[in-house]
């Protein structure tokens, strides 16, 4: 019996996926830059706590950059450090 | 209806019944209902509990003078009531969970846990506190233990011996508090003297601040599969009230919550067993709490509990969804998961809104409490000398960041998604969809009306998560955090997962109890051993020589007489081995007897 072919099991789909996400993210970069540009122009109201909260894109940056770091940390800092074999705690 | 209404309807039907009562009390009784009557009457016990507790006006209940002391058994307030209202309301979810699982040790055991920390939250002095806070011990021990596998029955040894622990440490912090101040009120605290201190340590082992944390990421991936969601509600949720009750406005709270949140993200991301990944991800929670707590503004502590209600929420459902992934396929490690959505696509949903609202995703239920504690951490940064809260926030941020990473897109990713690892199971069992689809329903709603919950925070809120820079600005850190996942994944950096175990805190008592007890047995056994053999040499020597003294003194002088009376060959020999069997016998001649006592007279009489 042929089992049901699933959503991702087409390649197509996936590709799809990540092309509707990819174009979300630079439109997200645009709809802060269009954002910050009428703030700026006192079109709208844009309530900052910080300075760095006015620089286009710093949380897409913070994000990505915070993710990226905490990725290289644990696969070459943490894991290194505290791996062990699974059954370490059982010998 | 307005709220004079409300008020008015509810002195009509005022009741002051204790809600742990009705849950320790109802528990006991589960295993006495069959069948379908069981499902019915497990239901009904947290309904009963919530109509209760909506009946009870504020105030002290149950006032008790005993042995001097003041208690008071009930003490309802905003604070007390937000955490009764979540609790009965995990409680009623969790039930659900699990009524297919025909366990009555883990009915009976849920029931009373959750009593407990009924009974703890609503406590109105120190010495209920601590009472309840010990049966949350016991009823969460329960939980762990009935899994009965052996891993389970060892992790629980340990969880027990933790909160033991903590528990006296709590009540040491209590005894010197009240012989300090006279006083059990559960009152607003400042970390002064030893009993505050120690009572503030004491509520920290339950909060699992770090180092004090690894019983929580040892033991709850241990427990059963509806343990683990009774458990994630609980025992931290009551820390985090205590806190808010007694500590509100430590700065110390700031830098432990901080450290919470930052650094269970990291092991989040190398962990594979997915139930622990959520376990580390509850401390990053939590962390958020205590920071909150901390800073004691206003809009922090409301913030904090706010957060705590919404954590409940969602962190339950995250459980619920990976326990039913254990409960189908047997497996729970990232490693042998992945393709789930196939097969079971409505957990995967429920899923998916459990990670959106752990990530604080706009119109999900952790945006509109995660924010308050930011904002809060915010407004206090610009206040003169607190310069280092921009610290805390850009921290608060990374780890805002991080838990979407682990939480928010590992969970589901690993689990529903990826690499297929062929399981082709039936769907989570209807009173487990029933469950994980209200949860996820209160996600999305308190998510979207925000107000509903904040109209039960302990302070008037004056706040509006949903303004456009705010919504651009999350969205903006969540799409990108998502972003570098997919990048890292797609390069083939991303870390795969491994069957390992990432050592913890608990290396301490695990490895290093071990070893100091080693090293221990290395000095002290031979040392033990060596006393023995000089004991015993002692001993045995002079058993020898004091075994037959006296018949050996007595045959030296005689002998000595004998020898200068002439007696000599086989006569003396004679007389010696008569002289010591009667000796050792104690059967002397009447005269030899006289004639010893007459001289010890006389020798007396000289002497004196």
């Amino acid at each position: 019996m042929e089992e049901k072919k699933h959503l991702f099991d087409d390649p197509k789909n996936v590709k799809r996926l990540l092309a509707v996400f990819f174009a979300c993210v630079l439109g997200l970069l645009v709809v802060d830059g269009v954002y910050l540009y009428l703030a700026k122009h006192h079109v709208i109201h844009h309530h900052a706590s910080y300075a760095w909260e006015n620089f286009w894109g710093f949380y897409s940056f913070y994000g990505f950059v915070a993710c990226v770091i905490l990725v290289l940390v644990s696969k070459y800092v943490l894991r290194p450090l505290v791996k062990r074999q699974e059954d370490y705690y059982d010998k | 209806m307005t709220s004079e209404t409300v008020m008015a309807a509810n002195t009509a039907m005022a009741t002051d019944l204790m809600p742990a009562l009705i849950f320790m009390v109802g528990g006991m009784l589960v295993p006495f209902f069959k069948g379908r009557a069981k499902s019915v009457y497990m239901l009904i016990i947290p309904v009963v509990g919530f109509l209760n507790l909506i009946h009870i006006p504020m105030g002290d209940y149950h006032q008790l003078v005993f042995g001097g002391f003041n208690l008071v058994l009930l003490h309802v307030d905003r604070l007390s009531l937000l955490f009764g209202y979540i609790f009965h309301i995990i409680a009623f979810i969790t039930v659900i969970y699990i009524l297919g699982f025909k366990n009555d040790v883990e009915y009976v055991a849920g029931f009373f846990y959750a009593g407990a920390a009924l009974g703890a939250i609503f406590a109105g002095d120190l010495f209920t506190f601590f009472v309840f806070w010990e049966a949350l011990t016991l009823g969460s021990v329960m939980l762990i233990w009935s899994r009965k596998t052996p891993k389970a029955q060892a992790a629980g040894f340990r969880y027990l011996l933790v909160h033991a622990f903590g528990g006296l440490v709590l009540l040491a912090g209590i005894v010197f508090h009240y012989s300090h101040t006279g006083s059990l009120e559960m009152s607003l605290m400042t970390l002064s003297g030893l009993g505050s201190w120690l009572m503030f340590f004491g509520i920290g082992i339950n909060c699992a601040w770090p180092i004090l944390h690894p019983w929580l990421t040892d033991a709850y991936p241990e427990a059963t599969i509806g343990g683990t969601v009774f458990l994630s509600a609980f025992t931290t949720k009551t820390a985090v009230y205590a806190l808010a009750r007694l500590y509100p406005g430590t700065d110390l709270l700031i830098w432990i919550g901080v450290g919470m949140a930052a650094f269970p993200i990291f092991y989040a991301v190398i962990e594979n067993d997915l139930r622990r990944v959520l376990a580390y991800s509850l401390i990053n929670q939590v962390g958020f709490m205590v920071v909150g707590i901390g800073i004691g503004t206003e809009l922090a502590v409301n913030g904090a509990c706010a957060h705590a209600f919404n954590d409940i929420l969602f962190k339950g459902l995250l459980f619920m969804t990976m326990g039913a992934v254990m409960h189908r396929t047997g497996k729970i490690n990232a490693t042998d998961l992945g393709g789930l959505y196939k097969s079971m696509p409505w957990t995967c949903l429920f899923c998916i809104v459990g990670a959106a609202s752990i990530s604080a995703f706009p119109l999900f239920s952790g945006f509109v409490s995660k924010s308050m504690v930011m904002s809060a951490v915010a407004h206090m940064s610009h206040d003169q000398g607190q310069g280092a809260l921009v610290f805390v926030w850009l921290v608060l941020l990374f780890a805002a960041a991080g838990v979407f990473h682990h939480a928010g897109i590992k969970i589901p990713f690993f689990a529903f998604f990826g690499h297929d690892a062929g399981h082709r199971v039936k769907e989570a069992p209807l009173n487990m969809l029933i469950a994980m689809g209200i949860a996820a329903f209160l996600c999305v709603f308190i998510g979207t009306f925000p107000k509903y919950l904040y109209s039960v925070l302990p302070f008037q809120v004056d706040y509006e998560p949903y303004s456009i820079s705010h919504v651009l600005a999350q969205t903006e850190l969540l799409f990108f955090s998502a972003l570098a996942f997919c990048l890292l994944l797609l390069s083939g950096i991303y870390p795969a997962e491994q069957r390992a175990v990432n050592l913890d805190a608990d290396w301490v008592y695990r490895i290093g109890g071990k070893k100091v007890y080693n090293i221990l047995a290395g000095i002290l056994n031979p040392l033990n051993t060596g006393c023995e053999k000089v004991v015993r040499a002692v001993a045995s020597a002079s058993a020898f020589i004091f075994k037959d003294a006296p018949a050996r003194i007595m045959l030296f002088v005689s002998v000595n007489i004998w020898l200068v009376f002439g007696i000599r060959g086989r006569y003396l020999e004679l007389k010696k081995l008569r002289l010591y069997n009667d000796a050792m016998e104690g059967t002397m001649p009447i005269g030899l007897g006289a004639a010893t006592a007459v001289g010890f007279v006389i020798l007396m009489y000289i002497l004196t």
